[in-house]
């Protein structure tokens, strides 16, 4: 039995979900910022950026001492290139957060309005992707993993709604455009958010099945 | 050029003791074929029945079919035959000690019956630059005992022997668990060169090497084949559990 290393894998895969907790958290907190307008929220988004940026980085060094010195194999191995490629989809999602603490700064300097868009029911829908994916991955389930996939498409469609509603209304009352621009600035980076989130449950999928269902493919 | 090789239902016994239970496969021409597996598995007596040496031990025995080309080795040929159409290499290297590097390298030939001086001559050359050992020894070929070689190039030295004979499959059983890593590279690179006018059969404990040098993988477990199938499937998705256990090390 090879004690030491699976002791590292498990080392590994609990720093990762350190990465998770803060990436899901920046998250929450842009969202938050969103509906409260309260820029101390922001700041808090922006300040905890670094230490996911940290973490990015210690993450990928431990992955990449485990392929150098252990030589993993099988599951192992697609374990640890899951984790290289998850880690990077966190430091993206903390990278998604920040914008969108930088939108809801900008829409400080004007008037709060309703605008045609439910940002935190699209938010509510992407964080749960992410949530969802990170438990496959805590737990090993494939099958989790694989209905994050089916939930892409929802993300999607409302951030293809928002674009309609928010592109009319600023050509119906250009004086909204600031505000409206931002709010769909911001429903696209949750878009991104439900893909990194997709990339993850396929990371899942390749680790626990050894199947490449990216694109839409399935090698094996 | 190489022969594949089928092996059907081999079943192998020491006194009572049954080593290799229901063996089947097929062992690719001219490629390299690792066998993977813990100590005892059987693996290297499986070996041992591809060149008929398992029954020079009196307790031994085997049945079955192993088939390269077209003969059956345990019937259409004699073991003299087929070892001279299947080479061997061992773990350590076994040079003949009070020999020159020469006669070495001729020694299965001089066995059968060779004489011809310049037939010897190129044979030696041959087999030594297939082994990429001659640039090393050419000028020492009679002048130096296959002792007084280092290690990797003994067991280079042994390869070139093996070759010398021009057989169709060379068996190596565990051919670099006893050298250092400079000498254990040669000898993998020397594989990736032979297979295309060999095939091999290579005996590892190293996973890594049979990753590096093999198209297919066996891996055995308790006198049984428990998956055979392309080295990179073994190495990155096994079907089997008891096989992904034995190679991340989840194993006992």
């Amino acid at each position: 039995m090879r004690v030491k290393f699976h002791q590292s894998l498990d080392d590994l895969k609990e720093k990762l979900l350190v990465m998770a907790g803060m990436a899901e958290q920046a998250i929450q907190r842009s969202i938050e910022a969103y509906r409260t307008r309260d820029l101390s929220i922001c700041e808090l988004v922006f300040r905890a950026e670094p230490s996911i940026n940290r973490l990015e980085r210690e993450i990928d060094q431990m992955a990449l001492d485990l392929l150098a010195m252990e030589q993993p194999m099988a599951i192992d191995l697609r374990f640890i290139l899951s984790v290289i490629r998850i880690n990077a989809d966190l430091e993206r999602v903390g990278d998604q957060a920040v914008n969108i603490a930088v939108r809801v700064r900008e829409m400080g300097a004007f008037a709060n309005i309703d605008l045609p868009v439910d940002i935190p029911k699209l938010a509510s829908l992407s964080s749960a992707m992410v949530r969802k994916s990170l438990q496959a991955f805590i737990e090993g389930d494939a099958e989790l993993a694989e209905s994050v996939l089916r939930l892409d498409d929802q993300v999607d469609e409302m951030n293809d709604a928002a674009f309609y509603a928010l592109s009319t209304l600023i050509k119906e009352k250009p004086e909204l455009t600031p505000q409206s621009l931002n709010a769909l600035i911001i429903a696209r980076n949750l878009e991104r958010v439900g893909d990194h989130a997709t990339n993850i449950a396929e990371d899942v999928i390749f680790w626990v099945r050894g199947a490449d269902v990216r694109h839409n493919s399935s090698v094996i | 050029m190489g022969v594949g090789i089928l092996v059907e239902d081999l079943n192998a016994w020491y006194g009572t003791t049954h080593t290799l239970q229901d063996i089947n496969l097929h062992i690719p021409a001219n490629h390299a074929t690792a066998l993977i597996g813990p100590s005892g598995c059987g693996k290297s007596t499986f070996v041992r029945c591809l060149n008929r040496m398992h029954e020079t031990n009196p307790i031994a025995r085997a049945t079955g079919i192993v088939k390269m080309g077209d003969i059956d080795i345990y019937n259409d040929a004699s073991p003299v035959e087929i070892r001279r159409r299947v080479g061997m290499v061992f773990q350590r290297p076994n040079p003949f000690p009070t020999m020159s590097i020469y006669d070495n390298v001729v020694s299965g030939l001089k066995l059968n019956g060779f004489r011809n001086r310049r037939i010897l001559d190129e044979t030696v050359e041959r087999s030594l630059k297939q082994a990429a050992l001659w640039e090393e020894v050419k000028d020492d070929l009679k002048k130096k005992s296959g002792a007084s070689l280092s290690g990797g190039q003994q067991q280079r030295m042994c390869i070139a022997r093996a070759l010398a004979v021009d057989p169709e499959v060379l068996l190596m059983d565990e051919p670099a668990s006893a050298l250092d890593p400079v000498s254990t590279s040669k000898i993998e690179d020397l594989i990736f060169q032979l297979k295309s006018q060999y095939t091999i059969v290579i005996v590892t404990h190293n996973m890594q090497q049979a990753a590096r040098v093999a198209e297919n993988t066996g891996f055995f477990l308790n006198g049984k084949m428990v998956e055979f199938d392309s080295t990179h499937k073994i190495f990155t998705n096994p079907r089997d559990k008891r096989t992904e256990d034995y190679i991340t090390g989840r194993f006992g």
